[in-house]
């Protein structure tokens, strides 16, 4: 690849000499398969990142289309029923631990938070890439779980049925997982003290981007939550090898004890998912309305008052188990006190809109999505935290569609819009506008499709994980409508896929500040040099000034 | 086609409609939400456009009061939902004292279903209306859930313990019965009805089926597993005599004490340690693996039936013809 030397980032860094040859940046620095799996670079371990989460979520949206196409109908002819359990208990695990979680702060974060902080690299390059390969690591897991014949727990392993009944590959998933779960916890790690000790002099903490923020809330629920998580996996292992009783009540354990461990990690794990995406959101929309946020601190503390109010809130997904009627209580007392800091964030971005001046490029567009359908994602999370609805709604359908407006409709929303917003940078390449435009509209037309139907079923009473709903044809209609949107949504991210492989190398090259934005990580060269900055910035004001005085107009 | 989708559950029992004007209140709660951020979102977008004469952002300032109000309004509309959901959930999950008792027992992939008269069914449930029926379930295996949607109820079936719910069904049908708890292979296929009937027509169904009492199973139970070589009148030094126990207080070896429920009792055959009653030693073998739930909800109601002096002769012969005469001349 020839990168001629963008004229435009030479006005914008302010000690930037004019060089002869075509720049040396961390794509070109160096080539070979070696370069690439060993490199310490934090932008290059962003790639390998984007790798493989990407082909995580193809394998696992591949799941996810054979388990719709089963529902088309109410008989199950598709799938045996031991094919179908398996089928959406990967569709889980590999959403969740492989894409999901790791998806923002591993690619997205991995790549901008070094810049946007203005430092050199992660506090820990080395511990950087061995996030990565230990990734790799657990995704060998799992795929040797789906070549030897899959797991049929889903993705929560209940017990008893995961140490007693399932005839299936328990234990290396398990395995899998555990290992993931250092991958997460050594990138938080080394957040955290990029966060704490590199950032440029002048970035206080109140200069530093909302998204950085957001990626300092997730790290510390990762640190504190994931353990739990590990030793949870080890004591399920503990009595499905050994047969020594913890969980099962045959052999004196108690079943709810696994619940209550196994919440304790995953939901914080929700915040995981979710916090990075609102970061992103808050670059995106002060970004394209061309407008400082309104109320920075109340969105960095909502970010925190996640973290630590998510760490109180497991119990409401035991609402019909036989947990204490005070402990309920409490435990959604505590669901609706969470929902504050997220209604506080709504709030903000919308108002940030006001009195802007906003473009629609595709970032924005997937910005708005994701405010629209978290908002849909968070009120129907108040059916689910008040005790008599949740009751009769929880493990229906009413539940996979929350959580995947929550999920699907917010982080991945964003993650797209993260991926736009920053690819220029990451690439060095413009995406084709009109393209990315279609696949954000078919993405939000096919999620909408597939998942609002699944509110009504929900309420009707059907039960997830059905293979079979013979019992009760009437639901086909709804179901034949969430299988039409999937398909319409499998599009929607086919599109992206395609152009963004394309405009590697047929895009319109990239000015170092595409879209206008003052964060730091558009004050150097697109793509950056290995060292991210040719000097070291010197940070005088908060994150997102647009000052009419200063700013100078440049191609969209 | 479409004439037949679905779109509200049927309310047929005492709780529907309470759940569903909860349920309501909410779905009007968050469209008003949903339609003033996306009100928001359109007017913003579209009167703040970029557009030639507008390129850059007008002054707005942020303000703590704001965004205080917000949060306080917030929390309120918040807080407010959790008391009447709250509310509507006490009121709703305790059984009066009265209920017809229902026992259920959840294996894979079936519900095996019992009434009081000893009368079994599996995968269907027929019940009176306008009679609360307190519904008492365990687990042969692994963690099930017994839900009828068209009641708004649901609970847990969890193995080595008892779970209870209630409900009152309010209009004659026939309701769909779900697990709703993932339990393997046969998961969707642990499902069944439950027919609610007016109360005659009950008791005429009850009469069509002759099965034996779950006590008088019980009885043959318990002297099949020779519960009765200790716990008779002449070994009272061995075992405490179970006559009338049901419900009342006993004496603990701690010096606590507790009510000999169904869950103390299920408790007592399979881990006799747990809890030893004041003045006995701890002799007794657990049962665990000899008798299975159902077993035991039957050596329960036989337990639950005996009156004072109705406890089996020790040499009594376990031939069910003989146990009428038997118990009578108990003297």
């Amino acid at each position: 690849m020839i990168h001629e030397p963008p004229v435009q980032e030479m006005a914008q860094t302010p000690d930037a000499t004019p060089r002869p040859r075509q720049p040396l940046h961390y794509l070109n620095v160096a080539y070979g398969v070696k370069s690439w799996l060993f490199t310490v670079d934090h932008k290059r371990i962003g790639i390998l990142y984007l790798v493989s989460v990407t082909l995580m979520f193809v394998l696992g949206g591949i799941a996810a289309t054979m388990v719709r196409v089963e529902l088309l109908t109410p008989r199950g002819d598709l799938l045996t029923r031991d094919n179908y359990n398996k089928t959406f208990t990967m569709h889980g695990i590999i959403m969740v631990f492989y894409f999901l979680i790791p998806s923002i702060p591993s690619v997205l974060g991995n790549f901008v938070l070094p810049l946007m902080v203005g430092a050199r690299d992660l506090a820990f390059p080395k511990l950087n890439l061995a996030s990565w390969h230990i990734y790799m690591i657990g995704a060998i897991f799992t795929l040797y779980v789906m070549l030897a014949g899959g797991v049929d727990t889903g993705w929560t392993f209940y017990t008893p049925y995961s140490t007693r009944s399932a005839h299936t590959h328990v234990i290396a998933t398990a395995l899998g997982i555990l290992i993931l779960g250092f991958s997460s916890i050594f990138t938080a790690i080394n957040f955290i003290v990029t966060i704490h000790r590199m950032r440029a002099p002048g970035m206080t903490w109140f200069r530093m981007p909302l998204f950085v923020w957001s990626l300092y809330a997730t790290s510390l629920i990762i640190i504190l939550g994931t353990p739990v998580l590990t030793i949870t996996i080890i004591l399920l292992a503990v009595e499905r090898i050994f047969q020594v009783g913890i969980f099962d009540p045959a052999i004196g354990g108690d079943p709810i004890l696994f619940q209550h461990l196994f919440w304790f990690y995953s939901h914080p794990a929700v915040y995981i998912m979710i916090l990075p995406g609102m970061g992103v959101i808050s670059e995106l929309v002060t970004c394209f309305a061309r407008k400082e946020i309104f109320g920075y601190k109340a969105i960095a503390f909502s970010s925190i008052g996640i973290a630590v109010l998510g760490f109180l809130v497991w119990g409401h997904h035991m609402f019909a188990t036989t947990m204490s009627d005070y402990a309920k209580l409490i435990f959604s007392m505590l669901s609706f006190l969470v929902a504050v800091p997220s209604a506080i964030k709504v709030f903000n971005w919308t108002a940030t809109l006001y009195k802007g001046s906003i473009s629609f490029q595709t970032p924005m567009l997937y910005a708005l999505g994701f405010i629209g359908l978290f908002t849909i994602g968070g009120l129907t999370g108040l059916f689910l935290a008040t005790l008599a609805v949740d009751v009769h709604v929880t493990d229906t359908y009413f539940i996979v569609a929350h959580f995947h407006y929550i999920m699907v409709g917010g982080m991945v929303m964003a993650y797209m819009g993260g991926l736009h917003y920053w690819w220029p940078k990451i690439s060095g390449r413009m995406y084709p506008e009109g393209w990315a435009k279609l696949g954000c509209l078919l993405i939000f037309v096919g999620f909408n499709l597939t998942f609002f139907p699944q509110f009504i079923l929900g309420y009707l009473g059907m039960p997830r994980r059905y293979h079979d709903y013979s019992i009760y044809p009437q639901l086909q209609v709804l179901n034949v409508l969430s299988t039409a949107g999937a398909s319409i949504l499998a599009v929607g991210y086919f599109i992206p896929l395609v152009y963004f492989l394309w405009a590697l190398g047929n895009g319109k090259k990239a000015p170092s500040n595409p879209w206008g934005s003052s964060g730091l990580e558009w004050k150097t060269p697109s793509p950056p040099p290995t060292e991210n900055f040719e000097t070291t910035p010197i940070v005088t004001t908060g994150p997102y000034v647009y000052n009419p005085d200063q700013e100078t107009e440049v191609v969209g | 086609m479409w004439n037949e989708v679905p779109l509200f559950p049927e309310q047929a029992s005492t709780a529907a409609p309470w759940v569903d004007s909860l349920y309501l209140m909410l779905v009007a709660i968050s469209t008003i939400m949903t339609l003033l951020v996306a009100g928001a979102l359109f007017v913003f977008c579209v009167k703040y456009r970029r557009r030639p004469g507008h390129e850059r952002a007008l002054p707005a300032v942020a303000s703590t009061r704001v965004e205080v109000f917000v949060m306080l309004f917030m929390l309120l509309v918040f807080l407010s939902i959790f008391f009447i959901g709250a509310r509507v959930y006490y009121m709703t999950n305790q059984p009066p004292p009265n209920s017809m008792d229902i026992y259920v027992v959840g294996k894979q992939w079936m519900w095996h279903l019992q009434h009081p008269g000893g009368q079994r069914e599996i995968n269907e449930l027929h019940v009176p209306i306008n009679t609360p029926i307190k519904v008492t379930m365990t687990s042969q295996d692994v963690i099930h859930d017994f839900s009828i949607p068209a009641f708004r109820v649901k609970q847990d079936v969890i193995p080595g313990r008892y779970a209870y719910m209630w409900f009152n069904a309010t209009k004659p049908g026939k309701y769909h019965l779900f697990c709703a708890e993932y339990c393997g292979t046969d998961h969707s296929q642990m499902v069944g009805w439950v027919i609610a009937m007016e109360p005659r027509d009950y008791q005429e169904w009850l009469r069509t089926r002759s099965d034996e009492s779950a006590a008088s199973r019980g009885r043959k139970l318990f002297l099949q597993f020779q519960c009765i070589t200790c716990h008779n009148r002449e070994s009272s030094n061995r075992a405490p005599l179970l006559e009338e126990i049901y419900g009342n207080r006993v004496p603990l070896q701690a010096g606590t004490s507790v009510i000999a429920d169904d869950a103390y009792l299920r408790e007592s055959i399979l881990q006799p340690k747990a809890k030893i009653v004041a003045g006995y030693r701890p002799i007794m073998p657990s049962y665990q693996g000899q008798a299975d739930e159902r077993d035991i909800l039957d050596l329960i109601a036989f337990i639950r039936s005996l009156g004072p002096n109705q406890t089996p002769l020790r040499n009594e012969d376990s031939d069910p013809r003989k146990q009428q005469g038997a118990t009578t001349d108990d003297p």
